[in-house]
Order: structure tokens, then C-alpha cells, then sequence
């Protein structure tokens, strides 16, 4: 007998609760061959625009001690070449799909994007990226000021204004950049948000000390991997506490051990990024480590354990 | 299109060449089955997340159920790597990115000139391997390698190249081996003095981006066509994060979009060398 590993966020139900993170799994197509993608419990596509952006200029990543900065800058065809080129494979994979939306400084083209998702049906859910630390920044100015997920105010009108505009399930995805991340959570979830999705990426610098040059060249960019686990569980416990919506944890899960925090710290479902580039079928390794960890603890099932932290 | 797979090989051998190089053999099946030259793996040199991501090593060599990478220590990675023992264990994934077109196997297309800077040996090798196994009785194709490295102790592959009867040409920044120079010097020297119709002939190159453009430039005044295979730092060398790209130019330029982004990883490493806007 094998647990229960079905989660449901919002209206969407998945068959596990192991999603890959936007901007780490491309349009899936990469992945083809590398695992079965039918198996993961949902895909978050690459973040997408209303126009096509270009993206930043090289260098965009690099390493960091037990992480990594980038900074892509949204590099994607725009939402029209997108449903056209790229979500019919997405869709023809039978996980859900769940489509991720961003704007430079437009809140009107957010909600232009989810009235345009709201009418296709293979998509499942949105995820308003208002954390990218990317965008809007010009070179040498360091810290992009204003996030919309920094502002409390800006995220609640935000989500606000998307929410009038679908009936599928609407993740707000959170930035650690700020001070009191419950705060925006709250926001999200009084604006109408479905679930929360924490964390983006931390805002991080390195230096070439030889060429005196940053090693990306914007400058500041977003820092993944296991270097921001500790503080990332911090924050989803922090949310935890707060709100009464689903939280999607992730931010440096490499191993079913580190998924495992993340449940017991308050998440429903758990996102794998940055270790998707490092181990491309890490994904279905957890799902499998989760049932074997369920079985092993005589637990039936996986929402029993969501915030089951002992203090 | 070619396969890709992700294996956890048994290393077969690991040698060090001298202080900076080493050579490591991996034991696989379907990796050198399946791999074209100037294709490249992502090796993942330890279990831990220090270093974090894996880094790209071209396919330098097949055998029989083996194939080489040829490496230089220039960081923990490449050093952790370069420790390796004989039974080790160590997760790959490849063949990945296009490869060389190799061109027709048709007599009259004269020889095909290599030009390697540093480890852009690696890959040009396993491409000079493949171009001399297309040699057929009437067809006995010229191959030329220019190599170029810092000095001799950094010349490497020259034996390996004469063996499969390449014609070898080197230069060296020191002049400790070969002309004290670049190596697109030594090319230049070769297209100035030859004539035009024992040109006909195609170049592929692959080390540091000023050789590169160089390479271009040439190819360009003499009106050979040119690929060219380009280094990059990548995060995940299958063309999902994008992290790797290069500026081409845009199939439908105008003044909003003079340029496009090619992925190095999945779209290359190999390019046309009149694409790359440098």
C-alpha cells in the first residue's frame, strides 16, 4: 500500500507534489530525453512576456560557493510565439502546465497576459512572477529598486487586478528580498491569490578580483542553489505561520532529504530548480525518495507531514 | 538529430599528460556511439554541491565502448577531475550540441584545415579522426591542423594528428616550438602563399574568441567558408537555462532587433563563422 502523494493547489490537483521551477526547465522540450516528463507533478514554464525580450548581455551566470547567480533577464519569444510554438508540446505532456508571467514595470500587462491565458485551455494555472530581480536594471545601478513583490501595496493590487481576469488557479511567486516576507504573502492571499510560491532568487554579487570585473554583466543578479536553503525553509515557515493558502516551497532543494524540510516547514508542493541543471532527472528521483520516506514512517499521506514540524 | 543520455560511467583511465593536462577515459556504450565531432558532455566531477554544476568537456576521442576528454586544471572542478581514479565513478551526460558538418565526402573539395587554439585541440581531434575515417580510395582527402599554444610544454595532440596523417603546423606565443606567433598568423601565411585553386577547401576552428575572430576574418577575405566551435561557461548545457548565448546575426534584422541570441550549448558549440557578430 503506497501513500498518498496528491496535492491539490488551488483548483489544480496534482499527482505529486514535485514541480520544477520556471526559468530552470525551459519549455521542457529540452528535457525530452532525459526523463519522463509525464511523471512530475507539474511544469512551470519559462517566465514569459507580452513582447519578446532578448535578455541580458553575456556573461549571465556563474558559480558561486554551493550556488549560482544569474541573470538571464527574461529571454523569451512573448506570449503570442509562445502559445503557439512552445505550449503545445508543454501540454501534450499530460503533467499540468502551469504558465509563469512577468512585466518590466507594467501591471496592465500582466493582467493583459492571464485575460489571454484564461481563454486557452491547455494552460492550468498562472503564476505571476512580480520577483524576478532581472529586469529593470541598468548596469552598475546594483539593487533594482522596486520589485513589485517588495511592496506589500503593489503586490495586493496586482494580484488584484489579475484575479478579475481568470477563474484558474493564480500562484503569486515571492522575492526573498525583502524584509518581511509574511507581509507579502498576506497581501497575495487577501488580493485573492490561489497559492504563494517562495522563494525567487536572492539578489547576489561576484567579483572577478583579477579583471576587477563582476563576474555577470549586470552587475547584481539572482542567487539559487543550496547556498540559500537555510534561508529560503526560514521564510516558508515564516509564511507558514501566516496564511491559510497553499505555499509551493523551493529555493535550493537538491535531494528528497532537503523536499522533505520544505513539507515539514509548511509547504504543500515543493519546486526543484537550480539542481535541475545539475541532476536533469532529480525531480523524479524525489517523488521516488517522498514515497519511499511515507512507506518507511508508515505515513499515508504526503499532506499529513505539510507543516508537521515538531517544536 | 542525435541521441543524448545521462550515465554514470566508470572511469577507465586517467593520466596526467604533465603539471596543467590530463587525459581521462570514461567507459561507455552509447556515449561514443552516438557522438559527432565537436559534440561535448557535461561531467559532473563530485557528488557534492561543491562545485555545483557540471562542466562541459568536448569529446576528444572514441574507442570501442570508451571515449577521452582531454582537460586542463583550471579550477577545483577541472582539478577535482583531474583525480580521478581507474574504477571511479563519475555522472555524464552527452553527446550534446550539433557538431561539425563534416562536408561531402566528394574528391574535389580539397583539403580541410584545423586550427586549434589551446584545448581547442580537444574536440578537433575526434573531428579529424571522423573526416579521416570518410577517406575513401578515391577520395583521399588533405587534412591540415594549425595548432597554437603558449609554449611547447602546452603543444599537445601534434603526434596524435601526424599518426592519423594529418599535415601539422604550430606556432607558439614563446617560439619555444614552431613560429613565435598566433596561429592565425601561420593560417594566413598558408592561404596567402597557396593558390586559389588548392584552396577550395573548408576550415573549422575551435580555441580563445580573439583566435576565432581572427579565423572569421580570414575566412572571410579568402572566401573559404569557415565553423567555428565556441567555449562557454554553461549552467546546464542543454539549452534550457540560457545561460550560454552567443550575439548572431538576426535572420530578419531591423533597427528594433539588429541581433539574435543563440544558445552556445544547444545551438552549437558550432557555428558558421559569417553568423557570430563579434
Amino acid at each position: 500500500m503506497s501513500a498518498n502523494l496528491k496535492v491539490r493547489i488551488g483548483k489544480l490537483e496534482l499527482a505529486n507534489p514535485v514541480m520544477v521551477a520556471s526559468g530552470t526547465f525551459g519549455y521542457a522540450e529540452e528535457f525530452t530525453e532525459l526523463l519522463d516528463l509525464r511523471k512530475i507533478g507539474a511544469i512551470v514554464s519559462k517566465t514569459i512576456t507580452l513582447a519578446g525580450r532578448e535578455g541580458n548581455p553575456m556573461p549571465r551566470t556563474c558559480e558561486t560557493p554551493c550556488g549560482m547567480l544569474n541573470s538571464i533577464g527574461l529571454e523569451n519569444p512573448g506570449i503570442e510565439r509562445f502559445l503557439e510554438q512552445k505550449l503545445s508540446y508543454l501540454a501534450s505532456l499530460g503533467s499540468p502546465i502551469i504558465v509563469s508571467v512577468a512585466s518590466e514595470n507594467d501591471p496592465g500587462e500582466f493582467a493583459a497576459m492571464v485575460k489571454r491565458l484564461e481563454k486557452d485551455s491547455r494552460v492550468m494555472a498562472i503564476e505571476l512572477n512580480i520577483s524576478c530581480p532581472n529586469i529593470k536594471r541598468a548596469r552598475g545601478k546594483g539593487q533594482g529598486s522596486g520589485l513589485i513583490a517588495q511592496d506589500p501595496k503593489a503586490t495586493y493590487s496586482l494580484v488584484k487586478s489579475c484575479r478579475r481576469f481568470t477563474r484558474k488557479t493564480l500562484i503569486t511567486k515571492l522575492s526573498p528580498n525583502v524584509t518581511c516576507i509574511s507581509e507579502i504573502a498576506l497581501a497575495a492571499q487577501a488580493a485573492g491569490s490561489d497559492a504563494v510560491s517562495l522563494v525567487n532568487t536572492f539578489s547576489g554579487m561576484s567579483i572577478d578580483v583579477q579583471a576587477k570585473r563582476p563576474k555577470i554583466a549586470c552587475v547584481v543578479g539572482g542567487l539559487s542553489g543550496p547556498a540559500i536553503r537555510p534561508i529560503a525553509l526560514r521564510m516558508v515557515w515564516e509564511v507558514f505561520q501566516k496564511i491559510r493558502i497553499p505555499i509551493i516551497g523551493m529555493g535550493g532543494i537538491m535531494d528528497v532529504q532537503s523536499a522533505l524540510e520544505f513539507f515539514l516547514a509548511g509547504s504543500s508542493a515543493i519546486s526543484v530548480g537550480t539542481a535541475n541543471f545539475v541532476n536533469p532527472r532529480v525531480s523524479l528521483e524525489i517523488v521516488r525518495g517522498i514515497r519511499d520516506y511515507l512507506d518507511k514512517n508508515k505515513i499515508k499521506d504526503i499532506r499529513s507531514i505539510v507543516g508537521a514540524l515538531k517544536l | 538529430m542525435s541521441r543524448v543520455f545521462q550515465e554514470r560511467l566508470k572511469v577507465i583511465a586517467c593520466t596526467k599528460l604533465s603539471e596543467s593536462y590530463f587525459r581521462i577515459t570514461f567507459a561507455s556504450r552509447r556515449i561514443p556511439a552516438h557522438a559527432l565531432g565537436g559534440q561535448f558532455v557535461q561531467v559532473k566531477v563530485s557528488d557534492s554541491a561543491q562545485p555545483l554544476l557540471r562542466r562541459p568537456f568536448g569529446v576528444h576521442r572514441v574507442g570501442k565502448n570508451t571515449f577521452d576528454c582531454l582537460c586542463e586544471i583550471v579550477g577545483e572542478a577541472t582539478r577535482i577531475l583531474s583525480e580521478k581514479k581507474p574504477g571511479d565513478f563519475v555522472d555524464v551526460i552527452g553527446p550534446l550540441g550539433n557538431g561539425f558538418d563534416y562536408g561531402p565526402r566528394t574528391k574535389d573539395q580539397g583539403p580541410r584545415i584545423l586550427v586549434a587554439g589551446g584545448m581547442g585541440v580537444a574536440p578537433l581531434f575526434f573531428l579529424a579522426e571522423k573526416i579521416a575515417e570518410r577517406r575513401t580510395p578515391n577520395a583521399e582527402r588533405k587534412i591540415i591542423v594549425f595548432i597554437g599554444a603558449k609554449s611547447k610544454k602546452d603543444l599537445l595532440c601534434e603526434k596524435d594528428f601526424k599518426q592519423l596523417g594529418c599535415e601539422v603546423k604550430v606556432a607558439t606565443d614563446d617560439g619555444s616550438k614552431g613560429l613565435r606567433g598566433r596561429v592565425t598568423d601561420l593560417l594566413e601565411q598558408y592561404l596567402r602563399r597557396t593558390p586559389n585553386a588548392e584552396r577550395r577547401s573548408r576550415i573549422y576552428a575551435c580555441g580563445p574568441k580573439p583566435m576565432l575572430k581572427q579565423v572569421s576574418l580570414l575566412s572571410k577575405h579568402y572566401n573559404l567558408p569557415a565553423q567555428i566551435s565556441l567555449e562557454e561557461h554553461m549552467a546546464c548545457g542543454i539549452g534550457a537555462c540560457l545561460g550560454c548565448v552567443v550575439k548572431v546575426r538576426a535572420q530578419n534584422a531591423s533597427r528594433r532587433t539588429p541581433f539574435a541570441y543563440k544558445r552556445v550549448c544547444k545551438d552549437g558549440p558550432v557555428f558558421s563563422a559569417s553568423e557570430i557578430i563579434w
